[in-house]
């Protein structure tokens, strides 16, 4: 047991550090790296509590997709400055607004800290409870049998983000040339080489 | 405290007959790479230092080892020496799973495939890390590309990966391979096969996807302010991972350490080598397209990862996951 305690601390540790150093850092591309740190020490405790399927999907889906996002967007933008006028500039809206959802996020927090009290009403409610099978096997029984309405209206919800992000991004540029595979394929000599007869000293004209 | 010791030991020494394999063989099939492409345009490839020229990247090695490391001074130092420690650990943690047989694998878990596919998708992190603490504009550009193709070329591995789960009904790399015994997966799923084939060459920045170096537009991509020692870590960390999508290929299509039949002769031949053989053949074609195909385009390199790979492995899923439950052939999971 002592080396599980010993990983434990170790990435709990460095999760708490690294979430420190997120709003801490001045760089704004140091908060990214160590939001990935925090990312990565997550998913390994998820992984030390027995939850590996849980832990892999926390890899792929936010380290390997959503942060490689927020790297691009911190690169490209020069988010420091804004970062700085924030707390420079006096009519900032954004830290009311922030400490707003921060308190939301606390009050949540102590819901759900609080549910834990009733933990086993919730645990004996759930129908499957199984442990000689993989928690890959586990989550899918529940997901897909007893939790289906919630499992495709969240798709359904992503769905939507996804249509509006693309329609707010969408604009249409005119005059742009286009490639058009079908037609280069079609094309052949008959129909792009075209024989003119040129006369002497008068040239001739390609209507191009 | 004694005992964990010495399960460490037990562990590390694992570790090192694993990696030592791996860094050797990759030193091996960058020379197998320049000897392929130098005899496709007829030409000698490398026949100097040793035996056929065997010798060659070691030497190299050698090379990079003395050359100083230059550190530009514009450049962010830590994320900057960071870099190439992140690609090369990555390609190399990932071959903890690869089972070479049903024995010879480091760590047997549940979730292998995922394990493979998190680390291949942390790969880009390398990448973007170096182009972006170069503090130069090809380096940058560079990075960017090849994030943005890495991530579209993953979207497709996935789903294709999700089409041999489904026949499976496991996650262990090792259940994959066995249950190909009848059948290898690339005779069902031979489109899939392909289109994981050619999303590997783009995932790895492999010609025709080597964007992200493209020599003639920018100098050598996000490698182009690297040097030295610094400059082959970039170097062996890609050729890992060349290595490791041909292993998983081997093991998602072409049934891992499996002989090719089940027969006499064939199958006295020991599990490793069988894997080696078909890792091998894989790489043969790698380095067999890098010489023959030329360089696509970026519009080109996106349509064909979003418009074309994307919906043609749902349209495949979609048929795989009907076919097997019209059939009955869905895997049966024992509760």
């Amino acid at each position: 047991m002592i080396v599980h305690s010993i990983f434990f601390y170790f990435f709990s540790i460095i999760a708490i550090f690294s979430s420190l150093m997120v709003i801490t850092s001045r760089s704004t591309i140091n908060s990214v790296f160590f939001l990935i740190l925090d990312f990565i020490s997550v998913g390994c405790l998820f992984i030390m509590v027995g939850a590996e399927f849980l832990g892999m999907i926390l890899l792929i889906v936010y380290v390997g997709a959503v942060a490689v996002l927020f790297l691009f967007v911190v690169m490209m933008l020069n988010v420091a400055e804004q970062k700085q006028s924030w707390f420079i500039g006096k009519k900032s809206t954004h830290i009311p607004t922030g400490l707003i959802v921060s308190v939301l996020i606390l009050l949540e927090l102590l819901v759900v800290v609080g549910g834990w009290k009733y933990k086993e009403d919730v645990m004996s409610s759930s129908t499957l409870v199984l442990s000689d099978i993989t928690n890959t096997h586990q989550i899918g029984l529940v997901m897909y049998t007893d939790y289906i309405l919630y499992f495709q209206l969240a798709g359904i919800v992503l769905l939507l983000a996804m249509i509006g992000a693309i329609l707010l991004t969408f604009r249409e540029r005119v005059g742009v040339k286009k490639q058009s595979y079908l037609n280069q394929i079609s094309r052949n000599p008959s129909t792009a080489v075209e024989l003119k007869d040129v006369k002497f000293n008068q040239g001739v004209k390609i209507d191009d | 405290m004694i005992e964990y010791l010495q399960i460490l030991g037990q562990e590390i020494y694992k570790i090192i007959f694993l990696l030592v394999p791996i860094l050797v063989s990759v030193a091996m099939i960058v020379w197998l790479d320049r000897r392929v492409w130098g005899l496709v345009q007829k030409r000698r490839g490398p026949n100097v230092v040793g035996p056929f020229g065997l010798f060659q990247t070691l030497a190299d090695a050698l090379k990079y080892i003395f050359k100083e490391i230059i550190i530009p001074a514009s450049a962010n130092k830590a994320v900057f020496i960071l870099a190439p420690i992140v690609t090369m650990t990555l390609a190399l943690i990932a071959w903890a799973v690869i089972p070479l047989s049903e024995e010879l694998v480091l760590s047997d878990i549940n979730i292998g495939v995922l394990y493979l596919f998190a680390v291949s998708s942390l790969g880009v992190y390398g990448i973007i890390m170096g182009g972006w603490a170069s503090n130069s504009k090809y380096p940058f550009l560079g990075a960017i590309r090849s994030a943005a193709q890495m991530v579209s070329y993953e979207v497709s591995i996935g789903i294709i990966i999700i089409n041999v789960l489904l026949c499976v009904g496991s996650l262990n790399l090792n259940d994959i391979v066995i249950a190909q015994k009848e059948l290898w997966y690339v005779i069902p799923l031979f489109p899939m096969f392909v289109i994981f084939f050619i999303s590997s060459l783009a995932e790895t920045n492999r010609p025709p996807f080597d964007l992200p170096e493209a020599e003639a537009e920018l100098v050598a991509g996000y490698q182009t302010e690297y040097s030295g020692m610094m400059y082959a870590m970039f170097w062996l960390g890609e050729y890992a991972n060349i290595l490791l999508m041909c292993a998983l290929g081997s093991i998602l299509f072409l049934g891992g350490w499996l002989p090719i039949m089940d027969i006499y002769p064939l199958n006295l031949i020991p599990a490793p080598v069988w894997m080696l053989l078909k890792i091998l053949f894989l790489f043969l074609l790698f380095a067999l397209i890098k010489a023959i195909v030329p360089r696509y385009r970026y519009d080109q390199l996106m349509r064909l990862g979003w418009k074309i790979f994307l919906p043609f492995s749902l349209i495949y899923l979609v048929l795989t996951s009907s076919f097997l439950f019209y059939f009955d052939k869905l895997p049966k999971v024992n509760l």
